[in-house]
């Protein structure tokens, strides 16, 4: 396997205490690597959301560790991991935490400019990144004047500025119609092509199809996940020909 | 055109997806021919026929358009038929089955996803029919996630230690 961007190493996160304790995680590990797009899977409950806030260094393991390209997050300050997530994480959300007040590019570049990055070379980087997801011509539009599949793109821009080695995506295509839907996963396959590492959860099959390899998650635990594609194609040969 | 040709045209709207065996399509051109829905016009010296569509042809291909696809009679679907015996059956370990199946069914997702990303600007015909498959792979994924917890609240009472009560209830609820 090319360099690992994420590794989970035995990682288990309990919630509350006493009666209430419960397993979100138990004893998982996961290797995503540069170049990957790994897809979770699972019904809720089992644990998806919280394995990507733990990738993403939004919330702390009980037991085993999280690694970043190389560094263990617990072992990082909370400004040293502010500024790992800021600089190699890239997240798209459910609800896009788009600001209403800030145009399209201003959205794309704030956690550029929250690095330091001089606000010049932080609008070049937007420019790209809406470039990148087809919307360059709406950079001063504002949110509220966007449809949903276009405030997506935005978000999407946000989580790629700035070269993020990882990007984590949760249910990324939202109430999206099929096909922006379709483009939304194109955009996060094209960018692990390009050699980002990407974590994808979701509970729709057809855009786990976009990945690499899907884990099934259960009760907290691995269930099961995909094999390669050339074992599969191998398989599959006998039935489906190009 | 010939019996060669429209096969090629199939397979290329289809991308051999159903490869068609050309035997097969000189006996339809045969059996239409009979029922004056296409008419042989020239037959060229390697001695290959060539067909053309008739009135009446071209009427029925405009009927079949516009006529939906049968569902009256379902076609026999394997895994519906291996989880209904599953649920009966002594000593099959029932999720298990279903994980097994949901993992093959995303592999193939995965597969077909694959296939239409690497002909992104595909002909239109046969990115339909890889999306068709894909549907229906997604469709049998959440046909197994809901089988998965119908499961679990059908059959938690009969976990437990087996009560006579626990036993009976079982029973009627697996005939119904």
């Amino acid at each position: 396997m090319s360099d690992p961007v994420l590794v989970l190493r035995n990682v288990t996160r309990v919630h509350g205490v006493g009666e209430t304790r419960v397993h979100a995680l138990r004893g998982v590990s996961l290797t995503v690597s540069a170049g990957e797009l790994v897809a979770v899977m699972g019904p809720s409950g089992s644990g998806k959301t919280t394995l990507l806030t733990l990738a993403g260094g939004l919330d702390a393991p009980t037991e085993g560790e999280v690694m970043v390209e190389g560094t263990v997050l617990g072992d990082l300050s909370r400004k040293a991991l502010a500024g790992l997530r800021r600089r190699s994480l890239g997240y798209v959300f459910q609800d896009l935490n788009l600001i209403p007040a800030l145009t399209a590019a201003e959205n794309v570049m704030l956690p550029r400019e929250l690095d330091g990055v001089p606000a010049r070379t932080a609008r070049d980087e937007a420019a790209a990144a809406l470039e990148q997801v087809g919307i360059a011509v709406l950079a001063d539009r504002f949110p509220d004047d966007m449809s949903g599949g276009q405030q997506q793109r935005v978000a999407i821009a946000r989580a790629l500025i700035g070269d993020r080695r990882l990007v984590l995506a949760d249910e990324p295509t939202g109430a999206l119609d099929s096909e922006t839907g379709e483009a939304v996963l194109r955009l996060l396959r094209a960018r692990c092509d390009a050699g980002a590492a990407g974590i994808l959860v979701t509970h729709e099959a057809r855009h786990a199809g976009w990945a690499d390899r899907v884990v099934f998650l259960r009760d907290g635990v691995v269930a099961d996940q995909t094999r390669p594609p050339d074992v599969v194609e191998s398989l599959l040969a006998d039935n489906t020909s190009t | 055109m010939y019996g060669y040709q429209l096969r090629l045209e199939f397979e290329a709207s289809t991308g051999s997806t159903w490869p068609l065996n050309v035997g097969q399509v000189y006996t339809t051109l045969g059996r239409l021919e009979r029922d004056g829905l296409v008419r042989a016009v020239d037959t060229a010296e390697e001695g290959q026929r060539t067909y053309a569509i008739t009135d009446a042809g071209r009427a029925e291909v405009r009927a079949w358009f516009a006529t939906p696809v049968s569902r009256e009679s379902p076609p026999r679907d394997e895994l519906a038929i291996k989880l209904a015996l599953a649920v009966n059956a002594p000593g099959v370990d029932v999720p298990a089955v279903i994980q097994a199946q949901r993992t093959a069914t995303v592999e193939a997702l995965q597969a077909y996803t694959r296939l239409k990303s690497a002909s992104a600007d595909g002909d239109l015909s046969w990115l339909l029919v890889v999306d068709s498959l894909i549907f229906a792979a997604e469709a049998e994924v959440r046909w197994l996630d809901h089988c998965e917890t119908r499961l679990v609240r059908h059959r938690r009472p009969d976990r437990r230690p087996i009560t006579g009560t626990a036993d009976v209830t079982g029973r009627q609820e697996a005939r119904r």
